[in-house]
């Protein structure tokens, strides 16, 4: 594609912002705000991706995927605020996540072992962990809202913390991982995913560019799986004091 | 007839704040074993506050419980909260069905509860075995109230803690659940702390009462007190009448 066709994709920014302006959407700003970024942060990710990949480099491409994992960190932690050193706890499970995936992905040899391979792929699982971290954190603390008097109920009863919140963990553990599984199940139907669509535009032969999406979205599985369970399990032993008391849970 | 009471619960000097405010104002005092104290006072006195702090599902902010004498914090939670039941006031229930709810007490220990069990603690109650399978979310204000106190007999505990379990009932259900507390403080010598706003319930069914107002402990002592006491104030409440 030349700079001038990229130019004119644009158009595709004026469209949403006229509307905005015309409809008071208020969502000129915003609009504005998510283009410029989405320039500049791909464009950066773009030269970063050509250095790295022409540099060859082990220790470049462990530095690029823990600041993806930063980067997911500090976006999804705004969500749990409630619960105390959420912050390493979503980065624990994030990089328990990448050597899960990556272990199985390189251990087996499914994919070559080369940044090419290694970074795109990590790109997607730990952003669709971020968004499945955000999705459980949402949910859990409203569960925990909502359940308080249920909670205290099991624990006069002699219940551990455990047992207490055993009910929201699990709803919330299912609500945040649903998503990913319904999302599979009309996958191709009727948009086909973006990394096959990319792959395909790129030139890549059709089957080819299937069976990446395939091992994508089995990944995608695990990921949402482990993401939940992890920070769930992490996260609900610090609502809890030492007396296995409720503590109260400070609204942002 | 000359009795000593030995303590089943004790106050040291209680004090309990939320965000600097204060709920419970050093309270001393002790609930007696194998007795029946009621606690009255207006809403927002403390008396729930006072009632969670014996199960252990609150800690004072200041001051000492102390359980037969051993300081509460040196006591398991859940091995207290065995021993020491509470029928919460709202009468809150799990998902699932009535029998469920019975049994939590046993499930939650890995325990089974037969359903012939589960029959004798509804019936005790004055439910009877067609309640067993119906979801307990369905289920009207009292009838949930009923539940709740069937299921805190569940653990066997040596001190039954009751905020508010007749507020819902008519007057047949509550005259059967007095006489239910009454036969269980009887016949197997379980403490009784009873939360309750009817003055005549208090006098009916306690062997003491403990009078709260705004987190203070204002008068304590036999249950005669709520009529013979010269405080005005505990006189108006016990008349109904709002001192304020
Ligand atoms: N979690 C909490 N957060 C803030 N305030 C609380 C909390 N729990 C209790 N309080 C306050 O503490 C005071 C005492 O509450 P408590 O529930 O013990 O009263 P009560 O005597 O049981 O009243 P009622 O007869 O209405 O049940 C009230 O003013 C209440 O608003
Ligand atoms: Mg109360």
């Amino acid at each position: 594609m030349t700079y001038t066709s990229l130019s004119l994709t644009l158009i595709f920014v004026l469209i949403p912002i006229i509307l905005s302006r015309t409809l008071k959407l208020g969502l000129e700003k915003d609009t504005t705000i998510a283009t410029i970024r989405s320039i500049i942060q791909l464009l950066a990710v773009g030269y970063v991706l050509k250095f790295v990949f022409d540099a060859h480099s082990f220790i470049y491409m462990i530095v690029m995927i823990l600041l993806m994992i930063l980067t997911a960190t500090l976006n999804a932690r705004k969500k749990g605020k409630a619960i105390k050193g959420i912050t390493w706890k979503i980065a624990t499970t994030l990089i328990i996540i990448e050597v899960v995936t990556q272990g199985i992905l390189l251990g087996f040899k499914i994919v070559p072992a080369t940044a090419q391979y290694i970074i795109p792929i990590s790109g997607m699982l730990i952003g669709n962990s971020m968004v499945l971290s955000i999705l459980f954190l949402n949910r859990f603390t409203a569960e925990i809202e909502s359940g308080r008097d249920q909670i205290e109920l099991i624990l006069s009863l002699g219940g551990t913390p455990k047992q207490a919140v055993h009910h929201q963990l699990k709803t919330a553990i299912r609500a945040s991982m649903i998503p990913t599984i319904e999302s599979q199940k009309t996958i191709g139907l009727v948009q086909l995913p973006g990394m096959m669509s990319g792959q395909i535009i790129g030139g890549a032969d059709p089957v080819q560019a299937v069976q990446f999406q395939l091992l994508i979205i089995f990944a995608l599985l695990t990921t949402a799986a482990l993401s939940s369970v992890f920070i769930g399990f992490l996260s609900y032993p610090t609502l809890f004091n030492e007396r296995m008391q409720l503590i109260e849970i400070s609204k942002t | 007839m000359k009795h000593t009471y030995t303590s089943a619960i004790q106050f040291n000097n209680i004090c309990f704040e939320i965000d600097r405010v204060p709920i419970l104002n050093n309270i001393s005092g002790s609930f007696y074993e194998e007795q029946i104290t009621t606690l009255v006072g207006p809403s927002g006195a403390g008396k729930t506050t006072l009632l969670k702090m014996c199960n252990g599902l609150i800690s004072p902010t200041s001051g000492e419980v102390f359980i037969e004498s051993i300081s509460i914090d040196s006591i398991a939670p859940t091995t207290l909260r065995k021993n020491i039941g509470i029928v919460l006031q709202n009468a809150p229930i799990i998902h699932g069905t009535v029998f469920e709810n019975i049994a939590l007490p046993f499930s939650l220990q890995e325990k089974k509860l037969t359903e012939k069990e589960a029959i004798l603690f509804l019936e005790a109650v004055g439910l009877d075995h067609t309640f067993l399978y119906r979801r307990a979310s369905d289920l009207s204000g009292g009838q949930k109230q009923k539940i709740s106190i069937a299921r805190s007999l569940v653990n066997k505990p040596k001190v039954l803690l009751l905020d508010e379990i007749t507020s819902a009932l008519d007057p047949a259900s509550v005259s059967e659940i007095e006489q239910l507390i009454l036969k269980i403080n009887q016949e197997f010598q379980v403490t009784i702390v009873w939360i309750t706003h009817n003055i005549e319930q208090a006098k009916r069914i306690g062997d003491f009462t403990w009078i709260l107002m705004e987190g203070r402990l204002l008068e304590s002592g036999e249950s005669s007190i709520l009529s013979t006491s010269t405080n005005e104030q505990i006189q108006l409440f016990a008349k109904g009448v709002h001192s304020k």
